[in-house]
């Protein structure tokens, strides 16, 4: 198994505030990936971190054994990492489907793009090919900005699966939808798993992680605290203790009984 | 719809065509020359930052840039008065493009607000150039090469000089918002990171863009020079025009096509209107101000949004009624 | 170089650029808090000053006690001016909205001013405006003395209120993070309303000493929003200290720049430091990077 993204040593603070202490982390190629933690433990700033949008103040991200520590969020994209929002980015006052087409055009010139209609045939084809493995060709025409919550997550996954990334981040893709679309979600991963694209999932939903992913790290105070498989994450008591510190109840008792 | 809204086009086109064969006054006719040069620069202005999001502040820049290529080529190159001075106007168009490009490389590399500080900065920074240097004739300005068309007649060639510039304006800005440019200027204005994030070439659109805007405008300068003979370094480098500019978008609605152009139509022949009747010049701010407030106020996004977001209401509530329909009766597919 | 002309020029850079960067801390405190551009802050100013120039010619009360009146007086008018045009903004594009409103309050005041006080210039009056005191060579005028300390005294009350007391507390919340603060309770559009009649109360101050300092009229006001706006960008929008070093900075470098070259540059000079700062550091001297996390 080849080591596709790692993140070593990772620091950075806020102010006076550490979020991130010396943090490591490993995706395997082709894994599904999980990394939790309790609330504060920096996940969503490691994320930041691997993806571009924070720069770090000590240690490196690599991605096939490149350097790619302090790229900008554009260059990171393009080297095949995608990432999704835990408050779901997407163009509110275009419609779906104009959503996904910037998606497609991003590599389009400025000079060109101006003499170029909006789409073509093909790309049109392509954006609603997307939307169809979501599901949600039927709003394609609809103002992005009034999807409901679990709508634009699924937006959100299409638009960044459009330039087909190697590695997909995903920031709480199970956060605040229905259990309909959770196991959609996890299908989709699945799916897209098998085709060979690698997943890192940072989520609170432990039945979400512990029933999709390969390998699970456990994140705690801005350092990684034990890498395993699910199983054996879920029984080992330095993660117990890490969320007792916490009062994170619900997750004691899907990590403690499963 | 699509019928309605192209007729009423027409019907505009038409009536502006017109205009100065039925009103022959120069008083009006004139009040016409400088609306109609407002109307483009309206609606350049809002080719930009109504699409992008980039509320730009300095745009009289532009304007001056072009009234002074106008000036100082009418008279180093001894042109003789008329209309061979018309031939200018492209040129001085291209000067406000070249001008636009450091200015934007500078000013673009930073967020929203600072951006607006910036143009402001920049627009002073210009009006005091010409104040101070020599060969743009200091605070006594530079005359152009004096045009003898006949007083009745003067206005109407720059009325359709003026004329023409809004209509090329108006397909370029519609162009653009029809095109892939314009999806990754509307995604810049909606989230810039997110667009970045999907690799959307954000420094490069957004250049490209300010230039694109500073054409029209430098061009309305340059007529705006020919027509009024005598150019002041505090008229054409003002900074009212610079806020009416982006009032008139605001007002008409940012980001659409009529807006600016309905906006600088209301705005800029009241305004006229208004100096005209009230030689009293700060009754006129009180009322310019108070409108300004009541419009922004009640009509936040602007006049044509107001109007058409009721239809695109009803619309939408079409559309969500038949996805419940949908939704109920088939296999669950993303519920709300 | 006459060393005198130089030390003068010095000072008169110092004296008059802390009351700028009074000025041009209220109006990037309003920035950070609320996110809004006051484009009206250099009508507000002159309207301070002729505040301070009707008491003085109808009651003929002193300038400095004036400010008892005038500093309260204009704490209110900003509370006004939030309540009823400002509170209603919000949304994606509330800075943008934010210049057009002040801007429409601006042209108001000023027509209002035009109408009360003519357009002709005035300038306040006062015994101690055009006397001076030397120290070597170099004379100091007495109100740009008390000016200079007025605005120490003004910004260190507002550091005192900032860093000792609750309400300071919130402020610095809101300044850092308006959602966070929001979050934890704090009530942002208290603190909104007061921070905005802060951010105007300094202006009767600033006005006080910039009328007794220079002649105006209602239309002064263009020059000096301008300048306080290349102040607070250059020090970074929102940085309260970025605001006083680069107020003082600013008129300092200006002065330097008229006695070493000539006077018509250094108006010309503020600008040209905006220019060149903004090459290298795009977000000001103290400003925040652009946030750009979810």
């Amino acid at each position: 198994m080849t080591t596709l993204l790692k993140a070593q040593g990772i620091s950075r603070s806020f102010g006076g505030l550490k979020a991130l202490n010396d943090c490591n982390l490993e995706v395997e190629k082709g894994s599904i990936t999980g990394l939790i933690g309790p609330n504060g433990s920096g996940k969503t700033t490691l994320f930041n971190v691997i993806t571009g949008y924070v720069k770090p103040d000590a240690g490196t991200v690599t991605f096939e054994d490149d350097d790619i520590t302090g790229f900008e969020p554009d260059k990171v994209f393009a080297r095949g990492i995608g990432r999704t929002f835990q408050l779901t980015r997407i163009f509110g006052r275009m419609t779906v489907l104009e959503n996904m087409l910037v998606a497609i055009q991003h590599d389009e010139g400025w000079l060109k793009g101006l003499a170029r209609s909006k789409s073509s045939k093909v790309e049109v084809d392509n954006a609603m090919e997307w939307l169809d493995f979501v599901g949600i060709t039927r709003l394609a025409e609809l103002d992005a900005g009034s999807l409901s919550y679990g709508q634009r997550k699924l937006l959100e996954l299409a638009y960044v699966l459009v330039a087909s990334p190697d590695v997909i981040l995903l920031d709480e893709p199970a956060g605040g939808v229905n259990l309909t679309l959770i196991n959609q979600i996890a299908d989709k991963i699945r799916t897209l798993n098998a085709q060979g694209k690698t997943f890192l999932i940072v989520e609170h939903n432990m039945e979400f992680v512990m029933n999709l992913c390969d390998s699970v790290t456990v994140m705690n105070q801005g350092s990684n605290l034990v890498t395993g498989k699910p199983a054996d994450v879920r029984s080992n008591p330095l993660v117990l203790d890490a969320y007792l510190g916490g009062d994170d109840d619900e997750e004691i008792e899907v990590v403690a009984h499963g | 719809m699509f019928e309605k809204k192209n007729l009423w086009w027409l019907l505009g086109a038409a009536v502006l065509a017109v205009f100065p064969l039925i009103v022959t006054n120069p008083a009006d006719t004139s009040i016409a020359v400088f609306t109609l040069l407002f109307m483009a620069c309206a609606t350049s202005w809002n080719m930009f930052s109504g699409y992008s999001g980039y509320i730009a502040l300095g745009s009289s820049v532009f304007y001056g840039c072009g009234a002074y290529t106008m000036a100082l080529v009418s008279i180093h190159a001894h042109m003789a008065p008329g209309a061979a001075m018309f031939w200018l106007v492209p040129l001085a168009g291209l000067v406000a493009m070249l001008v636009a490009l450091p200015i934007g490389w500078m000013a673009l590399r930073v967020r929203r607000h600072t951006f607006v500080v910036i143009t402001i900065a920049i627009f002073f920074i210009f009006q005091l150039a010409a104040i101070n240097f020599n060969f743009t004739g200091g605070t006594s300005g530079l005359a152009l090469p004096f045009i003898q068309w006949g007083f009745s007649y003067y206005n109407v060639p720059f009325y359709y000089v003026a004329l023409g510039l809004v209509i090329f304006i108006t397909f370029v800005s519609a162009g653009v918002r029809r095109s892939r440019f314009g999806l990754q200027l509307l995604a810049i204005r909606d989230d810039e990171d997110r667009a970045l994030g999907l690799g959307v070439k954000v420094t490069a659109v957004k250049i490209a863009g300010f230039t694109m805007s500073a054409f029209t405008i430098g061009m309305a300068g340059a007529v705006y020079a020919m027509f009024v003979g005598q150019i002041y370094p505090q008229f054409v480098f003002d900074p009212v025009f610079d806020i009416s500019v982006a009032l008139m978008a605001f007002l008409g609605g940012l980001g659409t096509l009529a807006g600016p152009l309905l906006g600088a139509l209301i705005l800029e022949s009241s305004q006229q209107y208004l100096t005209v009747s009230f030689s009293n010049g700060s009754l006129y701010l009180i009322l310019f101000g108070s409108l300004f407030l009541i419009v922004i106020m009640f009509m936040p996004r602007g006049i044509v949004p107001f109007f058409t977001d009721r239809t695109k209401r009803s619309a939408a509530l079409k559309v969500a009624e038949a996805n419940n329909q949908l939704a109920g009766a088939g296999a669950g597919s993303a519920q709300s | 170089m006459n060393s005198t002309a130089l030390l003068s020029a010095a000072k008169d850079g110092i004296l008059t650029g802390s009351v700028y960067a009074l000025m041009a801390t209220g109006l990037t405190l309003i920035f950070g808090v609320m996110d809004i551009i006051n484009v009206a802050q250099g009508i507000l100013v002159i309207l301070g000053a002729y505040l301070s120039y009707a008491l003085q010619v109808h009651w003929h009360i002193d300038l400095f006690i004036g400010l008892l009146i005038t500093i309260p007086a204009m704490f209110v008018v900003g509370i006004v001016i939030e309540r009823l045009f400002l509170g209603r903004l919000k949304g994606p594009e509330k800075t943008a909205m934010s210049i057009l409103v002040t801007y429409a309050v601006s042209l108001l005041i000023e027509g209002a001013l035009n109408m009360i006080f003519s357009v002709n210039d005035v300038q306040l009056q006062g015994w101690y405006v055009n006397r001076a005191f030397a120290i070597g060579s170099v004379h100091f005028g007495y109100i740009y003395v008390a000016g200079f300390v007025l605005a120490v005294g003004l910004l260190s009350s507002l550091y005192f209120m900032l860093y000792r007391t609750r309400f300071g507390v919130s402020v610095r919340a809101s300044l850092a993070d308006q959602t966070s603060a929001a979050l934890v309770g704090i009530d942002v559009k208290r603190v909104s309303t007061i921070c905005f009649g802060i951010g105007v109360a300094v202006t009767a101050a600033g006005g006080m000493i910039y009328g007794a300092t220079n002649s105006f009229n209602a239309s002064t006001s263009y020059d000096l929003i301008s300048r306080l706006l290349t102040i607070i960008v250059l020090g970074g929008m929102g940085s309260l200290g970025g605001a006083m070093l680069a107020g003082v900075g600013m008129v300092f470098i200006g002065d330097m720049v008229g006695v070493i070259w000539s006077p018509i540059w250094s108006s010309m000079s503020y600008f040209v430091v905006l220019a060149v700062v903004l090459l290298f550091r795009p977000q000001g001297l103290f400003g925040k990077q652009a946030v750009r996390v979810a």
